[in-house]
């Protein structure tokens, strides 16, 4: 081990019941470096920071784990954290309910004299914290009144109150806005210069190619290689190549536009937000939408993207909505989910987890749920057929399972999402609204996502998507709307949109939005 | 070392032949493996008392007592399993047993209304109690923790206004519901009720048929179907225990009880209703995840107002058994009955989180409990000691479960 390495991980092996997770993966971390880890959904990743980590507790792996010149062998993540190596989860692990100073000591308290806590010490070394993160709030705040923005970087300040020398992300910005992400990268960096090293698990390539060092691309379980940033040769392309195993000539499959009739046509869509009843979310928004056309939505976070496409599927979302939606046309009334796929709506959740799956059933019950009285007559469900409707949607849809009777929370992002489309496919749609259909999953899945709906418009169903990620928007979009505050700023055909165009009407001052919108 | 290294091992899966790891089988065995597991629980704890209790616990006439003394618990927990899969919990079914009851005895008593009617009347203010408490629970989202504990109260209450202390003397064609049997219409063959010998092989000809039909649904799809050793293995066990039973009760002094007919009927009827109805799918998906169902079109409220309105007729059939094997309505009737079913449910695998259970296994955790009244009344157990140890197989019937799912590996 070379003295200015931090962590070498040797030959790690780690086995679960019939499948080699992890097969002989190294990796070598120098001190004081950003150190990013590429590889598609199931590639182990994740298993890896979590042997690192001591959620795999020392012996239930084979290989050499050797941090700061010693090898080590951690039973548990406090040990880990003992050592300074500190791992911050992509679902974020803060108690909603407690203050930031409560959650950055959680479990660590400071002890004044005798076994209580000395609240005051604590708030105010919590808040030297937040300094050293550039974080702006009162240590006494709640945590659930924090954005998630926020929060990753009070995991970070309690990475900081641990000692943290060895400092893991997965998936940091996945969930973050740009700003928030900017933010959080160039605090990385300041870190660095402090010494933190630093190891960011990441799908965001243009992240890493911003940030990192060096990067290990790890692909079925196995170290690919380790690149050098520096290197001229370090592109994303070479990434993309190490992490599938081929070459991707092309990130979105290609597709000829054979656009029909409108339709959908939502007309002056004004939702007011379902607590808070004078707060408008979404002020008269209208967009429509053509047979074998895709229509993008692009807008930041908080924009109303989501709660635009879920008020209109079935008032799923919000109060106080008015306006009109026109579907071939006609003037309907959707009322509630139930309507809404009565009259050929389908909404494919940005959250799949929460929103989209029952995690616990089988992968043939979920497709089936949203289409189940296309199964059933009198009430009564025709299992074979439904199992014959699974089947069928898992070879086309290429859902990569055992079988259909496979529970769904075992499946990878990706897998998952198609489930997620199947089920939506099964109802027979006319208008889908994908909302971020690509959102945490790998490349290869992405291109088969955009396969799916290139099949679905080719097949005369008009595809709303909603995404943050610009480029994919321009890759796989007829049309984008953009929206900022709740109002539509803007409506460009592919042809003439850039990144940058989207983006200035994305980010239209609140007072501009509002004059254009009316 | 080995001196017969030379002999030549066949290798363990011929070349060609699709390859099936060790972890793939158990998977697929998983979903029933905790079915057959609960079965061999009861059958395991059959046999325990049966030695304990030197063979009296399967006499013909505590067979048929069994049934008889348990038939509430049974009825409660088809709809408890219901209420908990869809991840609510029910608390006020033993006060709702106990205040219908009292409606029911005093329909009889106070108005001279013929058995059947005070028997609907019975049902329909369950039902009437259940939309009550579904219109807190579904319409107003008042957790159903709190609308039941409160019901618990109010029910109970109204139980002691109805009832007063105990109100007997109901005619014997009710009481008839609970320790009749039926009919000896077909004679008897060798000392043995033929009625009962015939239903139980037609009960034992349905069940095979419709496990031969499902396992041919699912190779006609292609789809894993357990080996067909374990299969018949499985289909021979269920045909010779209630072939078993069946002789059992043939000797009883009866025969087969009407009630062990009425649960029957249910057990089959909300079998099909929770495994292959929309209405059923939907609790199971409410139960799975209420926010993923609600946005594929389930009306969550409408389902979760019905689960309560079926609680509430459920517990007023669990009434009129309990009045009538009593022969009389009791204000402090039906005490804990709300803590058998959900114990049922739980021992019979379903999860506290929702989603998952099956009315089957209700039906065998009730029956496991039945069972430990019965052994532990016949070895004079004292009661406070019985209730001791149903808590304790309670916790450990979990426990085991939680820890069999871990070692199976699901995170």
């Amino acid at each position: 081990m070379d003295h200015s390495d931090i962590l070498e991980m040797r030959s790690i092996t780690k086995t679960f019941p019939g499948v080699k997770a992890l097969q002989d993966v190294s990796l070598t971390v120098r001190r004081g470096e950003i150190h990013a880890i590429c590889g598609e959904n199931g590639a182990g990743k994740s298993t890896l920071m979590k042997v690192l980590s001591g959620v795999y507790p020392h012996g239930t792996y084979d290989g050499a784990i050797v941090f700061e010149g010693e090898e080590v062998g951690f039973g548990s993540i406090n040990d880990s954290e003992g050592r300074g190596i500190v791992i911050i989860h992509q679902e974020l692990a803060l108690v909603p309910y407690l203050s930031v100073a409560e959650n950055i000591f959680l479990g660590n308290e400071v002890r004044g004299t005798g076994p209580l806590i000395d609240w005051n010490k604590a708030n105010s070394e919590a808040a030297q914290l937040l300094a050293r993160v550039g974080l702006a709030e009162n240590p006494t705040t709640h945590v659930s009144q924090l954005g998630v923005g926020k929060q990753q970087l009070i995991e970070i300040a309690k990475a900081l109150s641990k000692q943290v020398k060895l400092l893991i992300l997965d998936e940091p910005t996945a969930a973050l806005n740009d700003t928030d992400s900017e933010h959080l990268l160039g605090l990385l960096r300041h870190l660095k210069e402090q010494g933190i090293t630093s190891i960011i698990i990441s799908h965001k390539l243009n992240e890493i190619a911003e940030i990192a060092d060096r990067t290990t691309i790890i692909r079925d379980g196995r170290t690919i290689e380790t690149i050098d940033m520096a290197d001229p040769d370090a592109t994303q392309d070479r990434i993309i190549r190490g992490m599938v195993g081929r070459d991707l000539e092309h990130r979105y499959p290609e597709r000829t536009p054979d656009i029909g009739e409108e339709v959908l046509r939502v007309e002056d869509w004004t939702v007011h937000h379902p607590t808070q009843a004078d707060r408008v979310v979404i002020d008269r928004a209208s967009f429509h939408v053509r047979a074998g056309e895709v229509v993008g939505i692009a807008g930041l976070m908080g924009a109303g993207r989501t709660e635009l496409a879920m008020s209109v599927f079935g008032r799923s979302y919000g109060r106080g909505i008015s306006g009109r939606i026109y579907k071939n046309g006609e003037l309907i009334h959707v009322r509630d989910v139930d309507e809404a796929i009565g009259h050929g709506l389908a909404y494919a959740t940005e959250d799949r987890k929460r929103y989209g799956l029952n995690l616990i059933e089988d992968i043939r019950r979920n497709i089936s749920a949203a289409g189940l009285r296309r199964l059933a007559r009198r009430g009564w469900v025709n299992a074979n057929e439904e199992v014959k409707v699974a089947e069928e949607y898992r070879a086309s849809l290429n859902i990569k399972a055992p079988t259909v009777m496979a529970v769904t929370g075992k499946l990878s992002g990706g897998n998952q999402q198609k489930v997620v489309l199947a089920k939506w496919l099964y109802t027979e749609p006319d208008v889908l609204i994908l909302d971020e259909p690509t959102r945490g999953i790998d490349v290869g899945a992405k291109y088969e996502i955009y396969t799916i709906i290139n099949k679905m418009v080719a097949a005369g169903k008009a595809v709303v998507v909603i995404s943050s990620e610009l480029p994919e928007l321009l890759g796989i979009c007829d049309r984008v709307y953009t929206l900022a505050f709740g109002r539509i700023t803007g409506e460009v055909p592919v042809a003439q949109a850039t990144q940058e165009r989207l983006m200035e009407l994305m980010t239209i001052e609140r007072e501009t939005a509002k004059d254009l919108a009316s | 070392m080995s001196t017969t290294t030379d002999v030549n091992v066949p290798s363990p899966t011929p070349p060609g032949a699709p390859r099936v790891s060790i972890g793939q089988r158990l998977q697929g065995l998983g979903g029933n493996a905790r079915q057959y597991g609960i079965f061999g629980a009861l059958v395991v704890i059959v046999l325990l008392f049966q030695v304990l209790t030197d063979g009296k616990l399967l006499l013909a006439n505590n067979v048929a007592a069994l049934f008889q003394q348990n038939a509430h618990i049974m009825v409660l927990a088809i709809g408890m399993l219901m209420v908990i899969v869809a991840g609510h919990i029910d608390l006020s079914v033993g006060s709702v047993v106990a205040f219908v009851g009292g409606v029911v005895a005093t329909t009889m008593r106070d108005f001279d209304a013929p058995w059947l009617v005070a028997v609907l009347v019975g049902l329909a203010l369950g039902a009437l109690v259940g939309a009550w408490q579904g219109f807190w629970v579904a319409y107003v989202g008042i957790p159903a923790f709190i609308v039941t504990l409160a019901g618990m109260l109010v029910f109970r209450g109204l139980a002691l206004v109805v009832v007063g202390e105990t109100l007997a003397g109901l005619p014997s064609s009710f009481i008839r519901i609970s320790k009749g049997s039926l009919p000896n219409v077909l004679g008897f063959l060798n000392n043995m009720d033929v009625v009962t010998l015939v239903i139980g092989a037609l009960a034992v000809a349905a069940i095979v048929v419709s496990q031969l039909r499902a396992r041919s649904a699912l190779r006609k799809h292609d789809l894993h179907v357990e080996a067909s050793g374990l299969f018949l293995a499985k289909i021979a066990m269920i045909a010779v225990g209630i072939g078993i039973l069946t002789v059992i009760l043939s000797f009883s002094a009866g025969g087969t009880p009407i009630v062990l007919v009425i649960v029957g009927v249910l057990v089959v009827a909300y079998s099909f209703l929770m495994g292959r109805t929309v209405f059923g799918r939907h609790i199971y998906a409410i139960g799975g995840n209420r926010a993923a169902a609600a946005l594929s079109g389930v009306n969550t409220r409408k389902v979760d107002f019905w689960i309560f309105v079926n609680m509430g007729l459920l517990a007023g059939a669990a009434a009129v058994f309990t009045t009538a094997r009593a022969g009389a309505a009791i204000a402090s009737a039906g005490q804990n009955y709300e803590l058998d079913a959900i114990a049922a449910c739980f021992i019979g695998g379903a999860a506290v989180t929702g989603g998952i259970g099956r009315i089957a296994g209700a039906i065998v955790g009730a029956l496991i409990m039945g069972v430990l009244n019965m052994g532990l009344s016949i070895l004079s157990v004292d009661p406070s000691w019985q209730m001791a140890i149903k808590g304790m197989v309670l916790l450990l019937a979990v426990a085991f479960d939680l820890l069999n799912k871990r070692r199976a590996g699901t995170q």
